[in-house]
């Protein structure tokens, strides 16, 4: 039993060398996932944030059908750069509403002036309330809502083209 | 020279176009006037992290995110929340992620109970020495 003993100082210290070793070695995972998928979408009404869009509720979320919900902000550079596959989701089909980020009317509607419009509402959240209600972290985002009001899927980060295909497949399923 | 300084100040400048142009929300660095309540918020915002910045405390960030963070836990606590219940709030749409102080989840049993079981083992090689030492 002594002797056993004296190995356990050994064996520890290569139990936590092995764990902090494989902490060091994992690649580093910034993404912050939001805790609330699969749960039904946070309550809020927000204010328009576009002259020529209706503003935001979340009691027009639950229709029966898939929709996808966009975070983005006219300051956010990959905002601008996701607007394309955003337009290409709309041609295909899709209902896009949008909640707007720490952002103003004019800047809003210069931003879809410049970029394009595939929004059929869209909510000013000028304290990020609602985006930190929903578990997300930054712009862009977005959000596949089923037809039950729950969040089905969160996309952390522009939706690029490879994205698309698979973004329509997962509308199709959360039916 | 001037004209240097100038253009030097302006590619300086670009990372701002990066964050908000927005006012920080009202409270975001704004401290509430009851001192009690301000310690307890600041407790909390010491020990919740930016969610953009991962490596600060929203106490210690600058990104407007953690502004917002900061402006909404300073309005729940003046509207009487205890911090527990917002950092419960704030777990169940992060994770246990986004607080620096552990949790009590069975994953952390073996963290809370080290303290314990060290001092056990120090006290065990402590009588070890003491009775070898008597009978010497």
């Amino acid at each position: 039993m002594r002797k056993m003993l004296i190995w356990l100082p050994l064996a520890l210290f290569l139990g936590f060398f092995g764990l902090f070793a494989s902490g060091l070695l994992r690649p580093d995972d910034r993404i912050i996932s939001s805790k609330l998928v699969g749960k039904p979408l946070p309550a809020f009404a927000l204010p328009a944030a576009a002259s020529d869009r209706p503003p935001l509720a979340s009691s027009q979320l639950a229709t029966g059908k898939p929709r996808l919900l966009n975070i983005f902000a006219s300051w956010c550079v990959p905002c601008a750069a996701e607007a394309p596959q955003l337009l290409a989701l709309k041609q295909a089909g899709v209902e896009i509403d949008a909640i707007a980020i720490r952002d103003a009317r004019p800047d809003v509607d210069a931003f879809l002036q410049r970029y394009g419009n595939p929004y059929s509402r869209i909510g000013l959240d000028a304290r990020s309330e609602v985006q930190i209600a929903m578990g997300s972290s930054g712009v862009p985002e977005s959000f596949i809502i089923d037809g039950k009001g729950r969040i089905a899927y969160q996309h952390v980060g522009d939706i690029r083209e490879d994205d698309v295909p698979m973004i329509l497949d997962r509308l199709r399923k959360a039916q | 020279m001037r004209m240097l300084v100038a253009l030097l100040a302006l590619a300086l400048s670009a990372p701002v176009l990066a964050q908000s142009a927005l006012p920080p929300a009202p409270y975001a660095d704004r401290q509430i006037a009851d001192p009690a309540l301000e310690k307890k918020a600041r407790a909390l915002m010491e020990t919740i992290r930016c969610l953009t910045c991962q490596s600060q405390s929203i106490a210690d960030s600058n990104a407007s995110m953690a502004g917002d963070m900061r402006s909404q836990i300073r309005e729940r606590i003046m509207a009487g929340e205890e911090p527990e219940h917002i950092r419960a709030w704030l777990i169940e749409r992060y994770g246990d992620w986004v607080s620096y102080e552990p949790t009590a989840e069975p994953i952390l049993w073996p963290l809370w109970a080290a303290p314990l079981i060290l001092l056990g083992l120090g006290l065990l090689l402590l009588r070890g020495r003491i009775k070898r030492r008597r009978r010497a």
